[in-house]
């Protein structure tokens, strides 16, 4: 396979955050505006500075990013959709990124929004995806929940471990939501407070799962120059992986793309898991962290228990994990969900966090996993990414 | 007013000295039609479908589709009806003279009799017997027989079908070759589901009154009730079919006036 | 084991009845096929006409190398994965039978599944996948315990995929001839808890009677389908209390179309078989929706015993099988509107009945219990359509395979 060229004459910056809310009367339109009026008064850029669009959204129908494109007044030279959920964020880079250091864009907004009316949820999993319709939803319509907790089901017999092991991981991310102002969920959660929830799919309970609400996340890929014309903080790329559909024939999901590429990732990156100062992980359901844990190679599976014992994911702990709270404590806005993981990486080694800044933060390792077609999330990604210019 | 016959019936009905007997029964779905053995033609039996009852399909408005053989409840059975009349002139129900419509009525109380035998034959002997009695049957009457039967309507009783067929009283071909060529009738009348008995087609010719009053062109009425309110001489049946074009007979309202006296 | 079902308690009368919604019911048409092969109780998967590989959810091509797909009967062994119980939905549904429990097998066919598990089953467990229709008339795959269980038809998740006459009441039509007796009996046997018997002219007898009055759980009513105000009659006396219809009426004549046909005998039978039929879903239907969610005797099922030369036509029967077509196009009219409700719509299909009406045909023909038995394998299965007989079995099999030859040779 021939290498990954590296991603030279490209930047990230002004990562945005609109404010989530639990239930909205606004579109997905409305919100994907707000992400935009928030990168303007980052940069001062109007509509027609933007000759790139990217975006992600379940909740625009019958819209597309075309429809988007002219609601919004823009006039890209080059735009894209990404249907892919929380693995958007890390491709959204991707492709920008290529189309920067390819000269295709000059300046891309990165845009991922969703909203959440009531009955939106049930709406759209009900048309989610051909296979969950036909083969998924009709069993119990658990929704994610009832995936995910077969899945967790597998993974608990297969590698003992338990909800005790989970627990620490979603403690340590309500911790890490507490010092973030717009997280939804602020309010402590304790081991047993975890324990003790009510069970939603079983082995899956309350605070395995993510609230839906409506938000939106945004983000700017440009050059060197512009970023400094336009006086923004930058990191670079240092090294993607994206991977969809791997390991067609597991039987039951327990790994991710990612164990088929991250030997790829850390040899471009130039470092390894031990190097780096957090993980932005995708948090829909406490396995998904467990999984990437391994397939991004902090640990063997087997080793897991062991590890997130030996570990502390809090901000300011051995290996800080979705430091802003994760989705499971911050909200899930749909597709600006699989965002989250870009912007609060960005704005920890951009030091411009929303909540706690990780103590000399210069390496955030993110993680996308995304839609789950059927029995089993099907897209995943990942990024190394790095501070460059401080502004 | 002028003094003569139609102005003196019309002052007789209206002071009630001339009374209006009905003598038909109620045309439901559930009235009984006759049956003969599944593998011929059935008598399809009353039939109604609402079209519409101040409704999305008619606001203002409450009418059906009514659906029925021509010999369906209360009826009239023309000479067609009866391969014996095929070729009687004017023997279809659109072609009978309208004066048919019109005639007096004996009534011969069987009721006791049947009630004792529902197979009953009324015969040529029991008819001049009961001459003697009531006096000589007029010519140009409807003959009709009082059986109570009609009290049976709504009940097994009334068609009477056994494993050997149907039990009900009727004439034989004696009496009704009587009733025809040496009393002159119009017809008869009868309160059971056929102016024939029951056990009518193991008679010898079988179904005597069909084939022997509609050969001579005479006719039948059918599935009446109320015999037991006219008198045995002095009622007028009024009787009309519907015009239907060659028709073999038609479901009808059959009255009867009687003087007022007599009720 | 289950725990066996308890006969219904009378109904608390302050109390509303549950809604009968279905399950969501979107489906792809694939799967749609996939429902018409489950109607008729055949387990089934596509199976790749190059490669031979079966797959699933259903495809439209190959996911291995892209060739086209058939559905084909596959072997019903699996073993059980993963399992949860879902407790939260937004369905209205499962949240009405929540918790509900499913998890994912491993089929011997070859692809995996996410399925419903029976109450018997545990991951790790050999299972015996069926493919049942839900309440919408969508395909859903059932993994039962291998070997037969205690009460094994009661669990509470299977019963919403059957019509299992245990403890219900039902209404068959026509109790006056030997196919509406033989069911009446074959329901009783099967565990309903009322057979109400049809009887077309309460003026008159018929035989068998005395047999069907004796019969403690059989009433016999009066019940005319060639007549509205009789069908509504009924069906305002006793709709709120019938689970499952079973429509036995039947006209039989030999006719021909040109030649040796009756026009009356044709509007008699499309009076009673036709027009019959749908007064009996416009009598029964409405009443029957509302309770189709309503406890252990929720209204069930609406079954149509109609002849299978309804599928081609048949010379000497021209008549009966123009009505028995016309029957069949209502009660597929009748299954589209019945599953927006969750009452399942059957169609069994009959050969020529062993009566007065066939004594010139030569066997096979078909026994009136054999009819019965049809009928209750399809209540209890939760069939769309089932053949009764070999003769019916027969033309069904060749009907599929070539629907125009059958047609050809059915009418010469």
């Amino acid at each position: 396979m021939v290498g990954q060229l590296p991603y030279d004459g490209v930047v990230i910056c002004a990562p945005v955050t609109v404010p989530y809310v639990r239930f909205s009367v606004e579109t997905a339109h409305w919100w994907a505006g707000g992400a935009m009026q928030a990168l303007a008064r980052e940069t001062g850029l109007g509509p027609a500075d933007f000759d790139g669009f990217c975006f992600a959204s379940f909740s625009a129908m019958p819209d597309s990013v075309v429809g988007m494109v002219q609601h919004l007044g823009l006039s890209p030279r080059w735009m894209d959709h990404i249907p892919t959920g929380g693995a958007s964020g890390v491709m959204a880079l991707r492709r920008a990124a290529r189309a920067v250091q390819c000269g295709d864009a000059e300046i891309v907004a990165c845009v991922a929004a969703d909203t959440n009316q009531i009955d939106s949820f049930r709406q759209t999993l009900a048309g989610f995806s051909r296979f969950s319709q036909d083969a998924t939803y009709p069993y119990g319509f658990g929704g994610p929940n009832a995936t995910f907790a077969m899945i967790t089901d597998n993974f608990f017999r297969k590698y003992n471990v338990s909800r005790q092991d989970f627990a620490k991981l979603c403690v340590a991310q309500r911790d890490n939501a507490l010092s973030n102002p717009i997280a939804l969920l602020k309010k402590p959660l304790t081991h047993d407070d975890y324990l003790n929830a009510r069970p939603i799919a079983d082995p899956v309970h309350l605070f395995d799962c993510v609230m839906p609400c409506a938000g939106a996340e945004a983000f700017i890929v440009t050059t060197p120059e512009k970023a400094a014309e336009l006086g923004l903080s930058t990191a670079r790329l240092s090294a993607t992986i994206e991977r969809h559909n791997a390991y067609i024939d597991d039987p039951v999901q327990t790994r991710g793309g990612w164990a088929r590429d991250i030997d790829a990732l850390w040899s471009a990156a130039g470092c390894g898991p031990q190097d780096v100062d957090m993980l932005q992980a995708y948090d829909d359901y406490p396995v998904i962290v467990a999984m990437q844990l391994a397939d991004l190679g902090f640990c063997d599976k087997t080793e897991l228990p062991g590890f997130i014992a030996d570990n502390d994911f809090t901000i300011t702990g051995s290996l800080p994990l979705n430091t802003n709270g994760g989705q499971l404590s911050a909200g899930q806005a749909g597709a600006a969900g699989g965002f989250q993981n870009v912007t609060e990486g960005l704005r920890q080694i951009l030091h411009c966090p929303l909540g706690d800044q990780v103590p000399d933060a210069k390496k955030a390792l993110i993680s996308g996993f995304g839609l789950v077609n059927y029995d089993r999330g099907v897209c995943t990604g990942a990024a190394v990414i790095e501070p460059e210019d401080l502004r | 007013m002028s003094n003569s016959l139609l102005s003196d019936l019309a002052g007789a009905l209206v002071s009630g000295r001339v009374q209006m007997v009905d003598l038909t029964n109620t045309l439901s779905p559930d009235f009984p039609v006759i049956v003969l053995p599944p593998e011929f033609g059935q008598c399809a039996p009353f039939r109604m479908e609402k079209v519409s009852r101040y409704d999305e399909n008619g606001p203002a408005w409450y009418w059906n589709n009514i659906s029925m053989n021509e010999h369906t409840g209360t009826h009239f059975d023309a000479p067609a009806h009866w391969v014996t009349g095929k070729d009687v002139p004017s023997n279809t129900v659109d072609a009978i003279p309208a004066r048919e419509f019109m005639a007096p009525a004996v009534v011969i109380d069987i009721s006791a009799e049947s009630a004792v035998d529902p197979d009953f034959v009324v015969t040529r002997e029991f008819l001049t017997k009961w001459e003697v009695e009531f006096g000589r049957i007029p010519p140009r009457h409807w003959i009709a027989l009082r059986t109570d039967w009609y009290k049976r309507v709504g009940t097994a009783d009334y068609v009477n079908m056994q494993e050997d067929g149907a039990h009900s009283p009727g004439p034989d071909a004696s009496a009704v070759e009587f009733m025809v060529h040496e009393r002159d009738c119009i017809g008869l009348a009868v309160e059971t589901v056929g102016t024939d008995a029951g056990q009518a087609m193991h008679f010898n010719p079988p179904l005597p009154a069909h084939s022997i009053l509609h050969g001579n062109g005479r006719f039948g009425l059918q599935c009446l009730t109320n015999l037991d309110k006219l008198p045995t001489f002095g009622a007028m049946i009024i009787a009309c079919p519907l015009k239907i074009e060659g028709g073999s007979g038609s479901p009808l309202r059959v009255v009867a006036m009687i003087e007022g006296k007599n009720v | 084991m289950t725990d066996p079902l308890s006969p219904p308690v009378k109904k608390d009368p302050l109390k509303n009845t549950r809604m009968g919604h279905v399950s969501p019911g979107l489906r792809s048409r694939a799967a749609r096929a996939m429902a018409v092969r489950a109607g008729q109780g055949r387990f089934v998967l596509q199976v790749c006409d190059y490669c031979c590989t079966a797959t699933y959810p259903p495809r439209d091509r190959c996911p291995k190398c892209w060739g086209t797909l058939d559905w084909q009967d596959q072997p019903t062994g699996a073993t059980v994965m993963t399992e949860t119980t879902i407790r939260v939905t937004t369905d209205l549904f499962f949240k009405e039978h929540a918790p509900w429990r499913v998890g994912s097998v491993q089929l011997e066919a070859g692809p995996t599944a996410i399925v419903h598990l029976h109450s018997d089953v545990r991951p790790g467990d050999r299972v015996r996948m069926e493919l049942k229709l839900d309440r919408g008339g969508n395909p859903a795959l059932f993994a039962m315990p291998e070997k037969e269980t205690p009460n094994m038809v009661d669990d509470a998740q299977y019963r919403t995929f059957t019509a299992d006459p245990k403890h219900r009441r039902v209404l068959v039509t026509d109790g006056r001839g030997p196919v509406g007796q033989a069911m009446a009996k074959a329901l009783l046997k099967a565990g309903a808890r009322a057979v109400f018997l049809g009887n077309g002219d309460t003026t008159m007898r018929f035989d068998g009677e005395a047999e069907m009055v004796a019969h403690e759980n059989v009433e016999i009513v009066p019940l005319n389908v060639t007549d509205t105000n009789s069908v509504t009659k009924l069906a305002h006396q006793l709709g709120g209390r019938i689970d499952i219809v079973v429509n036995t009426a039947a006209v039989t004549r030999q006719s021909g179309v040109a030649f040796g046909s009756k026009l009356t005998d044709l509007q008699a039978g499309f009076e009673s078989e036709v027009t019959g039929l749908m007064r009996l879903a416009q009598g029964f239907g409405p009443a029957m929706s509302a309770r189709s969610d309503d406890g252990t005797n929720s209204a069930a099922a609406f079954v149509d015993v109609a002849s299978v030369y309804g599928l081609t036509g048949r010379a000497g029967f021209a008549g009966q099988a123009a009505t028995a077509a016309a029957r069949l196009a209502l009660i597929s009219g009748l299954r589209g509107e019945m599953a927006q409700t969750g009452i399942r719509v059957i169609s069994v299909l009959t050969g020529p009945v062993d009566d007065v009406w066939h004594q010139h045909v030569p066997p096979p023909k078909t026994a009136p219990a054999q009819i019965a038995k049809s009928v209750i394998d399809a209540l209890t299965r939760g069939l769309e359509i089932n053949c009764a007989g070999d003769a019916a079995k027969d033309l069904f099999a060749r009907w599929q395979a070539d629907p125009f030859l059958t047609i050809r040779e059915e009418n010469q």
